[in-house]
């Protein structure tokens, strides 16, 4: 893989996490009828630690979380040289008359959250639908879906590759910007 | 053990061309299957443009309904077929008949032949993924996999673990794909039953032979007992029923005569009486009605990895 460049270092990572708790907040207040829903698999990262944040600042006892692998509702299924494997859904609510927040890494094509949306559909009909990412890669849509919460915003091309890196898997937490994707997986 | 991306092959003709590899991968996504089919809305929509058609050229219950069942969840079109009310009376080939029905834009085919080999056949002469739902008295391959995937789902890892396969091993393909499978995850296989129904050099296949019932109850960590083939039986290999339920078949008193329970296991059908009891059958410590739904579950995913090496679309 060619040269990386951080464009999110460790400090500003959490006050761009702090700001997106604050905001849900501000929109949701006391969170009823409202549900956190992290895609599988990268998306839990990010939706675990707004999960863990939220409680701490609301103080509540409990929010609805689930997460939701999209793999089996994907639109490139035998369009890529290998299948890709299946996550864990977990999910032990059902979303009818809920507003949802829709919680993912980074937002390129739109395709992984039209797959969301359809996974969606099979645990009932929600009030709302709002999205929240880590990443906007914005000049890189297929699909005409747009973030409601927005991390940080990427111009990039689209050889570039964006990576969201973790505590809990690399060590420490930033957004890495790469010339090129990785070779295909 | 590692767990392949991809399943080595392009169709599923029996355990015996399979990995351990990729029969954990088929296990693994087995299990997210298994969620989605205990979900309120039990469908995916990966297979929405594929096509399948269940061949069955000899009666099935279980198997035909849970390949269907398998493929709806998938968002798969099906069709059915069924030899009896089929041109097959007409005298049509096998490859005719299949050929006629790839002809339509078929992408798989799940079949059920009396003879030994026919999906082998089949796949040297067609493009379509296949799918062996039984092939005489040779295999059964996702009838083990079930299997497999259920003393999985009870006990943990197979490595180990002690299974006999009691009756007629002499005409089950349930029995020969479940020693395949079996041996490649790791596990201990006897089979037990009378000497008639044993094949001769199946020592070979690394199992052992007991013509003792308690013996090899008292020995193993799960039993799994087949049915009496009698339609498959073309001379008399035991003197009657009455005799072989006597002699072979599983009763609770011999079960509560064992020193720890063992888990119960048959393929389906059950002749209640001849070689199970009905309260073993349906004792806490039989698994069957687990197996069934395993089956869906387990034939989802055979078929999602086999449709994604299917030719891109």
């Amino acid at each position: 893989m060619s040269d990386e460049r951080v464009i999110l270092t460790r400090e500003r990572f959490a006050l761009t996490m702090e700001r997106l708790c604050r905001q849900l907040i501000e929109t949701y207040d006391g969170f009823e009828d409202t549900c956190m829903i992290g895609v599988q698999p990268r998306g839990i990262y990010l939706a675990n630690r707004i999960h863990q944040r939220l409680l701490q600042m609301t103080g509540l006892p409990q929010l609805k979380y689930g997460q939701l692998d999209i793999t089996f509702y994907r639109d490139d299924f035998r369009r890529r040289d290998k299948p890709l494997a299946p996550s864990a859904t977990q999910m032990d609510f059902i979303v009818e008359d809920k507003n949802v927040v829709l919680i993912d890494d980074v937002l390129y094509t739109g395709r992984t959250i039209q797959a969301a949306l359809t996974a969606l559909n099979h645990y009932g009909r929600p009030r709302s639908v709002e999205l929240l990412v880590l990443v906007d890669r914005r000049f890189n849509r297929h699909l005409p879906v747009q973030a409601d919460f927005v991390g940080i915003t990427i111009d990039a091309l689209d050889e570039a590759y964006v990576r969201v890196e973790w505590q809990e898997t690399h060590g420490e937490d930033c957004i890495l910007l790469f010339a090129d994707k990785p070779a295909a997986g | 053990m590692s767990i392949a991306q991809q399943l080595g092959t392009k169709h599923l003709l029996g355990i015996k061309d399979l990995s351990a590899a990729d029969i954990q991968l088929i296990f693994e996504t087995a299990d997210s299957f298994k969620e989605v089919i205990n979900r309120p809305i039990k469908k995916v929509p990966s297979l929405r443009d594929i096509t399948i058609v269940n061949l069955f050229f000899e009666d099935s219950t279980r198997t035909r309904i849970s390949f269907e069942l398998a493929e709806k969840r998938l968002s798969a079109d099906v069709l059915n077929f069924s030899a009896s009310s089929s041109s097959v009376k007409k005298g049509e080939t096998l490859l005719d008949t299949v050929n006629n029905i790839l002809a339509m834009k078929v992408d798989m085919v799940v079949m059920r032949h009396p003879a030994a080999g026919a999906p082998h056949f089949l796949a040297r002469h067609i493009n379509a993924s296949i799918i062996n739902a039984g092939d005489g008295t040779h295999e059964h391959p996702t009838q083990a996999l079930l299997d497999a995937y259920s003393i999985r789902e009870k006990t943990g890892d197979l490595q180990g673990k002690k299974v006999a396969i009691f009756g007629d091993i002499l005409h089950s393909r349930v029995a020969l794909s479940n020693i395949f499978c079996l041996k490649k995850l790791g596990a201990e296989v006897t089979v037990c039953g009378p000497p008639t129904l044993i094949p001769r050099h199946i020592q070979e296949l690394g199992v052992q032979v007991s013509y003792d019932l308690r013996k090899t109850l008292l020995w193993c960590d799960v039993a799994n007992i087949l049915r009496i083939q009698m339609e498959r039986q073309d001379i008399r290999y035991f003197p009657s029923l009455r005799e072989y339920a006597l002699h072979f078949g599983i009763n609770k008193t011999l079960l509560d005569s064992l020193d720890r329970p063992i888990i119960i296991m048959h393929p389906g059908p059950i002749n209640r009486g001849v070689e199970i009891t009905s309260d073993v059958a349906d004792s806490e410590h039989s698994i069957i009605l687990q197996q069934v739904e395993n089956g869906v579950a387990i034939r989802m995913a055979v078929l999602y990895l086999l449709a994604a090496q299917l030719p891109q679309a």
